[in-house]
């Protein structure tokens, strides 16, 4: 019998680069606008890195990303992809059409195919024919452009509720009457805000603030915004696409 | 049947596991319980959040459990390791007392829950605050699942007690003021509730003395859930059906005699 313990078997470290920051995100379009929220907690297991730590940017006056998952890989992400933007408006002397963005981030986030950037996307904005979009994004680029999409660690509760909500899943019209394609920007903002405070309410990750930023289609009146408290506006310009922003306090505990 | 763990499924379990079915996993209460002893006694504190991984399971759930009228026990770990230990504990406390005709002391239910914890070698995943009033004094003790057992004038447990922890670090002194010992509570709990996720929604307290025991449900609530904007309610014909039958359930009977003469009755 040799003597086992002798033997030496090699050993495997490992080294972990990526980690999950909690956290939701999610978007939904109008007819000539589309909105774009996430909460503003950060968090690392049990613990709160940050109560402040945005996951929605405004890309252009017709374009805001939304970013979840990995919050590093999350925050340079955005970082390169408004390099690239700002790169196309020296050449071309406009912004980039919110169709060219998603197909930029499909080509950046494969471009990582074999040591992805582990963020979840969601796009939303102004088309060229001035209709609201969202784009979603998988880590390393699939995409489709749909009229909703909630991401994140609540995105098992929030999905469902829009799937109802908003595409009216398991609902069925009154006789002689159909559900509207697309909902009222009021309507869509209390379902926003709803989400969230029922996401804070049975999901740990979720919670402290609240961003939702606003894009209306250029030439759309100001109707749904007006009057809501504490709006800022974002856009450089007032006769294109603008983009408001909403701030909203959620749970902290 | 007899008493105690039944393990019957053991051998199983363990083949089932063998060959890749994952095994339930029980509710951990990811938990800030806290205790501090006072000039009359111990005050005694917890959240009211019970979680299964990253959701909330209960938002108002009761972690302080009661021993006898002047022993509670507050327990984090695994939700029904705890309230079933203490239960059983409870009611050997009482059958202790009728047949010492004493009034149970603090250290006897101490060294039960810990033998009990220790032959089940941290199986049974109840972490525990014990505190209370007996005739030698005002007792504190925290208890680990794999049975050691800690005797301080204050104490924090769960995911929670650093941050709970930190608070009476900062701040405890001896011989506090029942008012000033529940305020101090009231901070280390609530240091739990907004820092760790794992700890949510109300504070639980409760004051014990030499005199009496006063239990304080939802003590402090600062997590009030807000008004939805929206209401959710539905129109009637909203659920699609694919077949509709209806059946008449009262049933009706018809009773027919078939020939003989009637039974006489007389």
């Amino acid at each position: 019998m040799p003597n086992m313990s002798a033997i030496v078997h090699p050993q495997q470290r490992h080294f972990n680069p990526y980690a999950e920051n909690g956290g939701t995100i999610l978007a939904i379009a109008g007819a000539d606008f589309t909105v774009i929220a996430g909460d503003t907690r950060q968090s690392e297991g049990y613990s709160i890195q940050t109560r402040y730590a945005p996951k929605v940017f405004r890309l252009t006056d017709r374009a805001v990303l939304a970013v979840n998952g990995f919050a590093a890989d999350g925050n340079m992400f955005v970082k390169k992809v408004k390099q690239r933007l700002e790169w196309y408006k020296h050449a071309h002397a406009k912004d980039m059409p919110l169709r060219a963005i998603a197909r930029l981030i499909q080509t950046m986030l494969y471009a990582q195919r074999f040591f992805p950037y582990y963020v979840y996307n969601i796009l939303g904005g102004i088309e060229e024919d001035g209709s609201g979009a969202v784009y979603s994004f998988d880590p390393v680029g699939s995409y489709e452009r749909e009229a909703c999409r909630a991401a994140g660690a609540a995105q098992s509760l929030v999905q469902p509720f829009l799937d109802n909500q908003i595409y009216f899943k398991n609902q069925t019209a009154a006789p002689g009457r159909s559900h509207p394609s697309h909902l009222p920007l009021p309507d869509v903002l209390s379902i926003v805000v709803d989400s969230f405070t029922s996401a804070t309410e049975r999901h740990i990750e979720v919670g402290d603030g609240l961003e939702i930023y606003i894009v209306l289609a250029k030439g759309r009146s100001l109707q749904g915004v007006e009057g809501l408290h504490g709006l800022r506006e974002l856009s450089t310009q007032e006769d294109g696409e603008r983009v408001f922003v909403l701030q909203r306090d959620l749970k902290k505990d | 049947m007899s008493a105690g763990f039944d393990f019957s499924n053991h051998s199983r379990n363990t083949f089932l596991s063998e060959k890749g079915l994952k095994v339930p996993k029980a509710t951990s209460t990811g938990t800030t319980i806290v205790g501090c002893l006072f000039k009359d006694g111990i005050v005694l504190g917890a959240d009211t959040r019970a979680t299964e991984g990253p959701i909330v399971a209960d938002k108002n759930c009761e972690k302080i459990h009661f021993i006898s009228d002047s022993i509670r026990c507050c327990g984090a770990g695994t939700a029904a390791d705890t309230e079933f230990i203490t239960a059983l504990i409870s009611s050997n406390i009482e059958l202790h007392a009728l047949s010492t005709g004493r009034k149970p002391r603090v250290v006897t239910a101490m060294t039960m829950l810990k033998q009990r914890l220790f032959q089940y070698q941290g199986h049974i995943g109840a972490a525990l605050v014990l505190g209370g009033v007996d005739p030698s004094g005002a007792h504190l003790f925290t208890i680990h699942p794999h049975g050691s057992t800690d005797k301080l004038p204050y104490v924090t447990m769960g995911s929670g007690s650093l941050a709970a922890m930190a608070v009476f670090e900062s701040s405890w002194k001896p011989d506090l003021s029942r008012e000033d010992a529940l305020k101090l509570v009231t901070a280390a709990v609530s240091a739990g509730i907004f820092n760790d996720l794992g700890s949510g929604s109300n504070v639980d307290a409760c004051v014990i003395t030499a005199t009496e025991t006063e239990m304080l449900r939802g003590y402090v609530k600062p997590n009030e859930r807000t008004q939805k904007e929206r209401t959710y309610g539905f129109r009637r014909g909203t659920t699609a059906w694919t077949a509709e039958k209806i059946r008449n359930l009262v049933v009706s009977e018809e009773i027919t005699p078939i020939g003989g003469e009637e039974m006489d009755t007389s």
